[in-house]
This record gives structure tokens, sequence and C-alpha cells, in this order.
């Protein structure tokens, strides 16, 4: 027992710091995949609700592609895309070789990814607002862009919560894969102090328990927004 | 019923797909699939295809045996949460909180290198039968996927067992069923076919939850195409292969569990 309150300490002989530093990046890496999952996921639904023909099939292949080939294959194929392209533009402009920063790289691959399910969850959400305050909206004349802000975002802000609430475990949960691509998150921080120390179940256990942690955590505040996303709306339960 | 019914939508498929639009992108991916294979270095293919062959195997196998372990273990999983009592609610609902709580990854290097780490100290396990086997990789990618399977599925089938229609229970109770002909009869089918279509979307996320144990050194589909990266340098010929074989089983997933939710009575009320 004091052993391994030794082994989890913060400061040097302990390997506390490291995991809570693979922590940081991991919730950084989530929330910004999170945060560019959801633009494209917005502009995606838009897309596959309004969009013309083509624009509507180009969606429905790219969210089909993603959502069928292991997240894994597709963190390997936009890494090293990612870094061809970025390295090619780079030699254009006669540079040398760019090193790509971990956080910034994880955020881009994952972002498209989750940007495939936020599409889904979005276009359904939007779907999901009662034709008839659309049409009200139309009536008085609102232009499009201003009907989008006060109409349509706040009234499927409360059908699309528990989607994204899924959307944004995964995101955290997913961060995990990149330690196979070898960025310094919470999974490969702490394989690595467990290879170094040999205790294997301490730390892993460990581990488990600050993802625990963060999906707990993150289920309280999804709660609160859900509360207040459908303020307003009847319940079914107090009827 | 069931086949003119998939007869009627195969035909529908096939007539959206002749629109114009369609013909051109479907052009266009045929252009891009032979400039694929004209312009890309595919020199590595004969050699390392028997490879290949055996790591779709692998990765076949693990599928479908974690999934069939998974669910028996999810549908006690699931009864103990919908009308168990608290002592066995409580420790089910915390199985699946942890399961769906922590990446896989994660559970599969605990399983991996923590028990792997803690069996051999004890020498009863090193002496027993089991050992030969306890020395190998896939006992615990199988042990993994299976626990993560029955997490997932658990909270699927709770849903399930509950939305069943009291009146079918009663119904059953009325006319003198024993409750265990009760439940194999009346209670479980009718869950598992309100469940059909999210245990069809689970599946295929299994299917993508495949590749992680390639890390405990399973040479499964994935592990194939980092083989051939690692041996060769080529990067995306063997991972492009890799996408469109994973997009195949995820199809057939789809179809299959297409044509069994289109077999036996309509459910939709």
């Amino acid at each position: 027992m004091e052993q391994t309150l030794e082994l989890l300490s913060l400061s040097p002989p302990g390997w506390g710091a490291n995991l809570l530093r693979g922590l940081v990046n991991s919730i950084q890496i989530a929330l910004g995949a999170f945060g560019f999952g959801l633009i494209i996921g917005f502009f995606g639904a838009m897309g596959k609700l309004y969009g013309s023909p083509w624009v509507r099939d180009l969606l429905e292949v790219y969210t089909t592609v993603v959502r069928a080939v292991p997240e894994l294959v597709l963190i390997l194929i936009l890494y090293y895309a990612g870094t061809d392209i970025l390295n090619n533009i780079a030699g254009a402009f006669g540079r040398g070789p760019i090193q790509i920063n971990g956080v910034a790289a994880g955020i881009w691959v994952l972002g498209i990814v989750q940007g495939a399910y936020a599409t889904e969850i979005l276009r359904g959400a939007i779907r999901a607002i009662p034709p008839g305050q659309t049409e009200a909206a139309r009536a008085y004349g609102m232009p499009r862009d201003l009907m989008a802000r006060r109409v349509t975002i706040p009234a499927m802000t409360a059908f699309a919560i528990p989607g994204l609430a899924n959307l944004w475990l995964i995101a955290t949960k997913d961060t995990a894969l990149l330690a196979v691509v070898g960025f310094s998150e919470l999974t490969l921080e702490t394989r690595q102090a467990a290879q170094t120390t040999r205790a294997y179940f301490t730390f892993f256990l460990a581990a488990g328990f600050l993802y625990l942690m963060v999906t707990l955590f993150s289920g309280v505040i999804f709660g609160r927004i859900e509360k207040w996303a459908r303020r307003g709306q009847p319940s079914h339960r107090s009827s | 019923m069931g086949t003119a019914r998939a007869a009627v939508a195969s035909q529908l498929m096939i007539r959206a797909m002749l629109i114009p639009r369609r013909l051109i992108m479907l052009g266009l991916f045929a252009a891009f699939v032979v400039w694929c294979v004209v312009t890309m270095d595919w020199s590595w293919l004969p050699r390392y295809a028997p490879l290949a062959l055996s790591g779709l195997w692998v990765t076949i196998w693990l599928l479908v045996v974690t999934i069939i372990l998974g669910f028996t273990l999810a549908v006690p999983l699931g009864l103990a949460q919908a009308i168990g009592p608290w002592y066995l609610a409580a420790p089910a609902r915390a199985f699946c909180t942890v399961i769906r709580g922590t990446p896989l990854l994660l559970q599969i290097w605990l399983l991996y290198y923590g028990l792997g780490s803690l069996f051999p100290q004890f020498p009863w396990i090193r002496e027993s039968e089991l050992w030969p086997y306890l020395r190998q990789a896939w006992p615990y990618a199988v042990l993994s996927l299976t626990l993560s399977y029955a997490g997932y599925e658990g909270e699927v089938m709770r849903g399930a067992f509950a939305s069943v229609q009291k009146g079918q229970i009663e119904a059953a109770r009325a006319f003198g069923m024993p409750p265990r002909k009760i439940f194999f009869r009346i209670w479980l089918p009718q869950a598992i076919r309100s469940a059909l279509p999210t245990l069809g979307g689970e599946t295929i996320l299994q299917l993508k939850a495949t590749p992680l144990v390639a890390t405990i050194t399973i040479v499964e589909l994935y592990a194939v195409a980092g083989r051939v990266r690692q041996d060769t340098f080529i990067i995306y010929e063997p991972l492009l292969l890799l996408a469109a074989g994973y997009l195949v089983i995820a199809g057939v997933i789809t179809l299959g569990f297409r044509w069994i939710e289109g077999r036996g009575p309509n459910m939709s009320r």
C-alpha cells in the first residue's frame, strides 16, 4: 500500500505528475476534437438537410466511410496524409519538413472522425424540431441566418444533447487510441510508467480511475446542460 | 414475405444508384480505384496475401466469438438491471459504467500486462493445465473484447427488457407458463427483436474495436497492414486496402442484420 502511494505520488520518484500531464493532454485533445467535430457536424447536418444532391451524396459517403472503418486505421491514414500534405506545402514555400505538434495532430485526426458522428446527431436533432416553429419564423419573414441563430440552434440543442454527451465520452476514450501513434496522452504515459516500474496493475487501475472520473464528471455537466436546454419545454413526467 | 420485401428493397436500391449524378460518382470512384491500382505500389501484395488472409480469419473469429460470449453475458446483466433486486442490479450497473467509462485499449492492456504479470507469481497457476494458454495473448484479447461487448450490450438489453409490453408477460402468466418458459419463449425473443437495430450498430462498433488487440501481439487484419508498413515502408497502399476490407465486412454485417430484421413478424407499432 505504502509502495503504491509512493509510485503514484506527484514528486519525481512517483509517476503521479506524468499521469496528470497525460490527463491534461488527453482532455485538451478531446476538447479540441469535440469542438472541431461540432463545427464539421453543424455544416455537415446543414448540407445533408438543405444542400444540393451532390453535397448530400458526398456527405453520405463521408459519414458512412468514417463510421464503418476502425478509428485506428483512420487515425493512421489521416495522420500520414496530414503530415504529407503539410510537408508538401512547406516544401512549396521552400522550407524543410515540419515537426508537427502532437496535440494539433490529435485534434485534426479525431475531429474528422467526430465530425461524421456529429453530422448524424445534429441532423437528427434538427429534424426533431416541430416544423411549426421554423414555419412560424419563415412566416415572420426572418432571414435564414437569423432563423438559424434564433430558432433552429436553440430549439435543436435539447434534442442534440444526449447524443452529443455520448459523443464527448467517445472523444475522451478515443484519445487513448493516439497512444498507438505515439502521442504522450494518458494511456501512453501510463504504459511508460507501468513498464518502467513493472507495477502494471497499479498504474492501469489508476488511469482507469482517472478516465472514469472524467466520464462521471461529464455526466453531471451534461445533465445540467440538458436541463438548461430543455427549460420551458413541457416535461412528460409531471403531466 | 421477407424475401419479396427484400427483392423490392434491392430493386429500389439499384434504381437509386442509376440516377445520372450517382452514375458519375460511381464512375469517379471507379477511376480512383483504377488510378490506385495503376500508379500505386502493389508489388508487396502477393507476398503478404497468405498472411492477410489468416489475419482476416483471426479478425472474423475474434468478432464472432466475442459477440456470442459477450451477448450471453449481456442478457443476465441487462436482466439484473431491469428487474433484479438491488444486490444484483447495483454490481451490474457498476460493471457497465466502468466498462463504458474507460477506454478499451486501457482495459486490454490492464488484462494483458496486469494479469500477465500477476499470474506467474502463483506457482499453482504455473503448474495448472491452463498455463500454456494463459501465456499466449489471445485469451486476454477474447476476455477483454467479451467484457467490453457485454458492458455495452448489458445497457442495451436493460432497455430492451423494459420495453417489452407488460400485457405480453401477463398473458403468458395467464396461460400458466412457468417463469423459465415465459423468459425464453416470450420475454427474451421480444427483447432481442426490439434491440436488433441497436445490436447491428454495436456489432460494427465491435468490429472497429478488434484492431486494438494488435497492440498485444495478435496478428489480425490491422497487424498485417502494420507489418507491411514496417517491412517495406509502404504507407498508404496497405492502409487503403485495410480500410476497404473493413468497409466490406461492415457492409456484410449491415446486410446480415437487415436480413434477420426482415424475417419474422413486423414489430413496428
